[in-house]
Formats: C-alpha cells, structure tokens, sequence
C-alpha cells in the first residue's frame, strides 16, 4: 500500500458532488419523497463514522474491532447531555467527541502494546465491556436506550426539520474529510502511514510510534463520537445496539467495501452499503444472503474496494 | 452450602466444556492457518440446526446428534475446499471481511430455510429430570442432561488431547502451528492437513451446538454471541494451543459462572442498594472481558503460547 | 388516453380524500424474528384474523396492512415506522410488543398525529407523565399482570419469594409491581441478562434459598428455558411457580408440555371465557391456525376491531383527528375478554384473573382460569397523566 495524494479529478469531483448534495433536500421534497432526506442523512453519518475508522485503519493500519464503542459513547454523551438539560449542540457534540475521545486514548494506550490479531481482540473485549456497561446502567435506561426528547438546536437553530439534521451532518462530513486530506498529507499523516508500512524502520529512525499511533487512534475515536452525537439526533434514541460488536464490524465492513485508505473510502462505503439495503429490501426478505454474496465477490474480485476501481490513485 | 458450591462448579464446567469444543476448532484454524473465521459462530449455528432437524425426522436426539454432525462436518469440508484455501494466503482484513459475510448468508439462509422463530426441542425423556445424589447433609440434585453434557466434554477433551499429544497427525498440527514454512519444507501435505482440520472443528461445532440445543435455543444469531466468548478463550489460552483452550475455556466457564451468581451478593454487602443493582449485572458480564484484557497486558502472547 | 383516465381517476380519488379516505392503511411494526418472535407473531395472527372477518375492511373501507418485523432492535423499528409513516402515510400503527421499542417508535409517531393502538407493550411513562392522546392500549398497563399475581400470593400467605426477572427497565417494572401488594419476605430479587438462555447459575442460588415460592417474568424464550431447567433441576418438587400470563401462555406451554403443569398465572383473558365474541374468536383463530390462541392473539383481535368501530364511527373521516380520538375512547366494540373502560390515559380498567395450567376436556395442556384477582383494575400511573 502507497501514500495517500488525492488524483487530479477529486478536487471537481467532490465539488460537484458537494453541490449535489447541498440540492438534495429541496429536490427531494419537491418530488414528495420527504422520507428519503432522512435516509441520505443517515448515509452521511455512517459516512462519518466510517471515515473516522478508515483514519484508523487506513491510514494507521490498525484494524480495530472496537469503533462501535466511540460511535457509540458519542451517542450516549449527546443523550445524556439532554438529560441533564444542555440542548446546545454547539456544545454537547463537541463534549461527544471528548468522551470519545478520552475513551479512545484510555483503550488505544492499553491495545496499542500489543499487534496483530490481539491488538483486534483486545478493542473488541473494551468494546464488549462498555456495551454491557450501558446495558446495566439503570439511569440511562440499560437495555432499553436513552430516548432524545426531541432533536436538538445548533447555535440556537432547532435540528428538528429532515433538512435541517441533513446539513449539520453534510457539514460534519465535509470538514473532517478536508480536515483528513490535510493530515494525510501533513508530516503527521505521512509518518504516520510509514508507521502503517514499516513500523521497525520506523522505530529505528527514531520516531515516537506509539504516541503517532495514539493520537490518531484517539482523533478516530472522536470523530466517531461526533457521529454517534448526530445519530442520535436522528433516530432519537442512544441504544445499546450502537454498541454491539456486530456493529463495529459493520463499520469495518464499510470501510473495506469502499477502499482502506482511500480518503472517500468510508463514504462510498456507507452509500453502498445503505444504499444496497434500501434496494434490495423492496426485492426480497432474505436481502442479507444478497449482500453476503455481493460481499464474498468484493473479497475475491476486487480487494481493493470499490473505490479502487474507480481508480483513485495512491502514489 | 456444599450444595451451592458443588452445584455451581458443575455448572461452570458444563460451560467450559462447550467452550472448549467451539475454542479447540478455532484455535487451530487461527494458529496453523492464521485465518481469523468470524464464521466459527455459524458452524456452530448452523450445526445445532442439522442436529434439531435430524432429530425431528429420525425421532431420536442421538441420531439426529449424529446426522447433524456429519453434515455440519460436510458442510465444513465444502466450505474449506471452495472458500477457505483462497483466504489463507489473504490479510487478516480481507478474512474479516469474507467471513462476515459468511456471517450474513449464513443468518439468512437459516431463516429462509427453518423461519425466524427459535427451535425449541427437548432432551431425551429419561434425561429431563434431576439425578439425586445421597451426600451427608441431605440429597444433592443435578440435571441428568447437564451430566451428560459434562460427560461427553471431558470424552472429547480426552480424545483431542491423545489425538494432538500423541499421534502422528497431532504431531503434525502442532508443527503447524508452531512454524508453518517448516513444516512444509518438511514435505507434509499442509493442504489435506488444513482441510482435515477445518472439517474437524465445524464437526466440534455442531457437536456443542446440538448438545445445547435442547438446553438452550436453536435460533438465528446464536453463534455470535458464542463467537466472543470463543475468541476470548483463545486469545487468554494462546492462539494455536489445544492445552490453552482447554485451560482458558475452563477458566472463562467458572469466571462467568461465579461472576453471575456471587458478584450481585457481594456487591450488594459492600455498596448502596441502588448502586449494586447496577454494578452487580454490568461486573458480571465484563469479568470475562476484564481478565482477556489483564492477562493480555502481563502475558501478551496468551498463557500457552503455541509459537515459543 | 388509458393512462389519461387513470389520472384523471386517481385526481378524483385524491379529491375525495379530504371527506372519507377510501382505504384505511394500517402500519403493523412487530417482533417477528428471534427470541421473541412467538410474540410478535401471535399478534400478527389475531390481528389478521380479526381483518378476515371483517372481510378485509375497516369501518366499511378497505383495510391494506402493513408489516414490518423490528427484530426486537429500536433502532430497526424506528427506521420502519418512520417508513410507515412519511412514505406509505398510514394511518393507525399497531403490532410493537416491547416497551422499550414502544418508547423508541413513539415520539415519531405521536409527532405525525397518527393514533397508534397498542396490542402488547404499555410502558408506565405513556399511562404516567408522558401520556399522549395519540396512544391507546387495548392489552394492559406493564405492571398489572405483576400486580395481579402479587395480590394473590399476599392473601394465599407466601412467606418466602425470590424474584427472577431480566435487568432491564420492564423487569423492574414487573417487580415493583409485583411489590406493590405482595408485602411479605423477598429473600432474593436475581436479574439475568436479558435474552439469556442457561440459567444454571441462576437456579443454584434459588435453591439455597429454600423459597415456598418462585415468582419469575421472562418472556419469550427466556421462559421457556426456565421453565424446562427449573423442573430439570429437580426445583419444582419443593417451589411453587408464579408468573405473570406472559410466561405461562400457549406459546410457552408448547413448547415446555408437561412440565408446565399446576403453574399459576395472571391474565386478563383466557381461552375458556364465556362470552360469545371469545368462543368465535377461539374457534376460529384454532380453524385458522391449528393452535390455540395466546392473550397476544387475542390483543391485537382487540385492536382491530378497536380501529373497525372508530373509524365506522366517523365515517371514514380519519383525518379528523379530534372526532377519531373521541371515536377511539368510546370503545364501541366488543373485547374478547368481556367488557372494559379506557380510563383519562387511554389504559384499560378491566378485571385480572387467576389461570392455572392443566389438562382440559380433550387432553391439551393448557390454561384454565379459577377465578378473579381483581375487579376493574386501574394502574398506578394515571393520577399523573394531565390528559383529561
């Protein structure tokens, strides 16, 4: 695996996608299809979510089976923050990234000594622990979840609109992928995917990997955490189910189908995931042995992802 | 008291041994192999089906048992030879990836084929009641089905181990997993080696798999909450070691087992009621996990490293 | 020119609306796979049952119902109701049969003004504070079940109980209101996790108890299990068994059999009622479906025809919110269980009745009702609803 340097095309590509995107909703709510504004946003977020694992194991090259803990604690944090009366966006997402984060550094700081498949082992086992942590806690709702009484306001503008939640994600999105596109090209992105290539070399010449590796592990854990913060916003609901480990693997998943280490991995990932649901929901009950499938061939015919076969260049 | 004591190591053995027949597959697909099958799961799943149909048409759980672990152990064969030989050679992410998905087809298919709503078949008659034991202070009483259980956990356990400590093929999967490249070097046909013991672990599934069914649910998505504790057995055994599954199966059998029946008394001795009742179940249930991740931090390797 | 016409058609149908809909769409979200699918599916029966005798009309209109299984995941529920509601536009919701999915599917629902007819889940918030007018329950308040069988191992005089029940918040429903009139000694109050399934470790600590009592609440598969390792165990020669109707229903008893038998439980329905809208509905819900009804069956049998009388009732008008939530409390219809009020929370007052499990006229294990625990029973929940 190279260096990320984005192609020549993805600077209009992801313009004219960007402007597509911003037309979404007044098209959909024109053509009377509401219900699908919601769905994009849902896309948008796991997009986020998944970007922030590719940070990770992109970029990182450590295959964590733990995300769902992050995109989960963001989810509570935001639910708890309304519990405890603060509906100010502009402060409970970022305090949802912070418990996250936190969180992230306290497991990264533990896994990051050990490799391979214990370092894969040893994410999901915290993973596990704060999934039945949320289960048992009584006071926010154990197995049940924690409800949202209602979505809540950014800067004092209510997120309860469909297209109101949808920018607020897009924004998200958008930002931190400029933000991982900088990084992966900053001295701290390229360290960090020679760390991915050598880590002996690496460690040889001297670099501080483990603390290269921390830091990016816990960034992951944060956007991850901003993620689960707008999921909850749009399903009204911090649930358990964010947490299981079945989960993370969906995250994985997404991550793998759309590209490892490709910046827009995790987006194309999530929309064809999702959007793979959504079709083949309406053909058949058993769509999963669909998507099995669809996945095996991925595996077997193009391991690359998706992405790659639009060519996205990489060195 | 005695029978408290005596009643709940029974029963954190009986665990274990189911445990053990899930994590001894698993341990050796991963070590000799290095193939992360997050599909142990639904071999195991998928076995307690096959077990549960057969017994339904053959009228008779023993038969049904031995049915369905052929077929699961066909299934396995047919599973290795098409998929598993392209992934071994694979990174760990794109096994994931495969066996998630096999994860999925597996789920989907078994809801096509028996419906979504759990199996729920009973043990043999002669085995549905208690079996009493005469002891000093008054009679003890134990669940015949949960004896058997035992019994034929330890028989397996018994046999694995001759089989990997004393014959030649043993010999030959724990040069496997010790050094791979050696041991071809050494000219053993590793590809039949692989296959026999890919289709020796999804035989272990269906066996633990079918064992439990009358005890537990036959159901979709049963393998996955089995598949985590198997991975936490091998990862605190050592990945690759029959001795480390036997050993981190029995361990993760009792723990959970004296977790879930002392943690929420002990607790509630020692904190404020309301506390404990939250405390006592979440303990309970990261016990295991808590002692995967303290043994990984003073023993990186597990405790029976396969690769010295 | 044909495409012209059914335009035309169509516009003129669309027209029609704002007086009478000319169907009634009904948007069933159930537990319909895993653990807890016996449930979800019972409902789904009854509630069918109940559209093919009204010849697949509701109040005279058609009726196109339509289901979707949750997986007994909020999330999942959420993404179908919210389907149901902003893309096929229905107008009732019923089917959820577990709070917790009840209080995640709620909001969105009440949001869209849609009346939702519970046949299963009534969490104490909908009957308490957060009681809406765009929920009705035509099944029961969570705790009542647990009240009933509380109250009547009070005047039977049990001295020594351990509770068995799930850790999560209807588990501790169950046991607060259970508590609420059984006053003696609780020598253990043990919550598993929930959808465990071997509960080995569990039924080691009942027995050094030495109870006279057992009183468990664990619904779908979990009770099932129980059940068949608790008389493996060799327990049920010394404890006597309670539940709530939930863990002692058809669903259960088929698949334990006989070990079942001389197990105490509450219900608010019972096969063997005499009155002529449940002798019907037994038998040809038994026609239909080769088994006997479960008190989910004959819950959402209710909620259907619950919707059937109110929307006769308005004629068709269901956009007309405030005459449909009038409709809906005056309960023109006739429940299999005998006649109930909705009280101010839209919670039935009803009786709860004694059952016991036994062999019946033809041989069949299964419930026969001894006599009522209580009379028109409210929950405890209602003075704090402001709904009047």
């Amino acid at each position: 695996m190279a260096f990320y340097r984005p192609a020549r095309w993805q600077r209009p590509a992801t313009l004219a996608g960007l402007v597509a995107l911003v037309a979404l909703p007044a098209a959909l709510t024109a053509l009377g299809q509401e219900f699908y504004i919601g769905f994009a946003t849902r896309v948008l977020i796991f997009a986020l979510a998944a970007s922030s694992l590719n940070l990770v194991l992109g970029f990182g090259g450590m295959v964590s089976l733990g995300h769902a803990a992050f995109f989960g604690i963001g989810a509570y944090t935001a639910a708890i923050c309304q519990q405890a009366g603060i509906n100010e966006a502009l402060f409970a997402f970022p305090a949802a990234m912070a418990a996250a984060g936190l969180f992230a550094l306290l497991v990264g700081s533990v896994s990051l000594r050990t490799r391979g498949v214990y370092f894969i082992m040893i994410t999901l086992a915290f993973a596990q622990m704060v999934f039945y942590l949320f289960v048992s806690a009584r006071a926010w709702g154990g197995d049940d979840g924690l409800p949202l009484a209602g979505r809540m306001t950014l800067a004092g503008f209510s997120l309860a609109g469909d297209s109101a939640l949808f920018f607020a994600s897009l924004a998200a999105l958008t930002a931190a992928l400029l933000a991982f596109g900088r990084l992966a090209q900053a001295r701290f992105g390229r360290t960090l995917q020679a760390i991915r290539e050598n880590e002996t070399r690496m460690e040889a010449l001297g670099y501080p990997v483990f603390r290269y590796r921390l830091v990016a592990f816990a960034l992951g854990g944060a956007v991850a955490g901003l993620a689960g913060a707008l999921l909850a916003n749009l399903t009204g609901l911090a649930s358990p189910n964010l947490l299981q480990w079945t989960q993370s693997g969906t995250l994985l998943v997404m991550v793998i189908i759309g590209g490892v280490g490709a910046l827009y991995g995790g987006v194309v990932g999530a929309a064809v995931l999702l959007g793979l649901e959504e079709v083949l929901v309406g053909f058949t009950e058993h769509w999963h042995i669909v998507l099995g499938l669809l996945l095996l061939g991925i595996v077997l015919f193009a391991p690359r992802g998706v992405a790659a076969l639009f060519g996205e260049r990489r060195g | 008291m005695t029978q408290l004591i005596l009643e709940q190591a029974l029963n954190g053995l009986q665990f274990g041994l189911m445990l053990f027949l899930l994590a001894a597959g698993l341990t050796l697909v991963f070590g000799i192999m290095d193939c992360i099958n997050l599909a142990h799961g639904s071999l195991y799943m998928v076995g307690a089906y096959f077990v549960a149909a057969a017994a339904q048409v053959a009228d008779s759980f023993w038969v049904g048992l031995g049915a369905g672990v052929a077929g699961a152990a066909l299934l396995g064969l047919l599973l290795e030879v098409s998929l598993f030989r392209r992934l071994y050679q694979r990174d760990h992410l794109a096994q994931v990836l495969a066996t998630f998905a096999l994860i999925l087809i597996a789920n989907e298919a078994v809801r096509a084929i028996w419906g979504p709503a759990a199996i729920m078949f009973n043990p043999p008659e002669a085995l549905a009641g208690p079996v009493e034991f005469p002891l000093p202070h008054g009679a003890f009483f134990y669940p015949a089905y949960r004896l058997v259980i035992i019994a034929v956990g330890l028989a397996v356990a018994a046999l694995l181990y001759l089989l990997v400590a004393r014959s030649r093929v043993g010999m030959w999967v724990r040069a496997g997993a010790a050094n791979r490249e050696m041991t071809e070097a050494l000219g053993i046909n590793v590809r039949a080696l692989f296959t026999a013991v890919f289709v020796f672990g999804a035989a272990l599934c269906a066996l633990a798999g079918g064992l439990l069914g009358p005890l537990l649910a036959v159901q979709v998505g049963m393998g996955e909450s089995v598949l985590i504790l198997a991975f936490v057995v091998i990862i605190i055994g050592g990945i690759g070691s029959i001795r480390g599954a036997l050993v981190g199966s029995l361990i993760v059998g009792t723990v959970d087992t004296l977790g879930r029946a002392l943690l929420p008394a002990l607790l509630r001795a020692t904190l404020p009621a309301d506390a404990a009742a939250t405390l006592g179940p979440a303990l309970a249930s990261i016990l295991i996990y808590l002692l995967m991740a303290g043994i990984l931090f003073f023993r990186p390797q597990g405790l029976f490293p396969a690769r010295a | 020119m044909l495409l012209r016409l059914t335009a035309i058609a169509a516009a003129l149908m669309l027209a029609g609306n704002a007086l009478a809909a000319d169907k009634i769409k009904v948007g069933f979200v159930s537990t319909l796979s895993g653990p807890g699918a016996g449930l979800g599916v019972d409902i789904r029966d009854g509630y069918n049952l109940a559209i093919k005798q009204l010849g697949g009309k509701l109040g005279d209109l058609p009726a196109e119902v339509i289901i979707a299984d949750d997986q007994q995941n909020p999330d999942v529920a959420k993404q179908a109701a919210d389907k149901f509601l902003k893309k096929d536009k229905v107008d009732f919701m019923t089917g959820i049969v577990f709070s917790n999915i009840m209080l995640a599917v709620g909001p969105s629902v009440f949001e869209n003004k849609t009346f939702y007819i519970s046949a299963n889940a009534g969490p104490s918030q909908y009957a308490g504070e957060q009681c809406n007018p765009f929920f009705f329950n035509v099944a029961w308040q969570n705790d009542n079940l647990h009240e009933a069988v509380g109250k009547y191992m009070q005047d039977k005089g049990f001295k020594n109980v351990v509770i068995v029940t799930p850790n999560y918040p209807g588990g501790k429903d169950a046991v607060a209101g259970f508590k609420r009139f059984y006053k003696g000694k609780v020598a253990e109050e043990i919550y598993t996790k929930l959808g465990q399934l071997d509960y080995a470790a569990e039924l080691a600590q009942v027995r050094s108890h030495k109870p006279d009592a057992l009183f468990f609440f664990l619904p779908g598969g979990m009770g099932i299990n129980f059940v068949k390792q608790f008389v493996a165990a060799g327990l049920s020669r010394d404890i006597q068994l309670f539940a709530p109707g939930f863990s002692a229903d058809e669903d259960v008893i088929k698949a334990v059999g006989a070990p079942m038998m001389g197990m105490f439980n509450s219900s608010h329905w019972a096969h063997d009622m005499d009155n002529p809208e449940n002798k019907r509905f037994v038998a040809e819900f038994e026609k239909e479906y080769k088994r006997l009804p479960s008190l989910y069956a004959s819950q959402g049998y209710d909620a259907a025809f619950m919707m059937d009388a109110a929307v006769r009732d308005v004629k068709g008008r269901v956009d007309d919110k405030v005459a449909l939530q009038k409709a809906l409390e005056a309960k023109r219809f006739k429940s299999v269980r005998g006649d109930f009020k909705f009280n101010t929370n839209h919670y039935p007052v009803q009786n709860y009745y004694l059952r016991v499990i036994g062999k019946d006229g033809q041989g069949r294990i299964t419930n026969k009702t001894m006599g009522t625990i209580f009379t028109n029973h409210a929950d405890a929940y209602v003075a704090s609803c402001k709904m009047k």
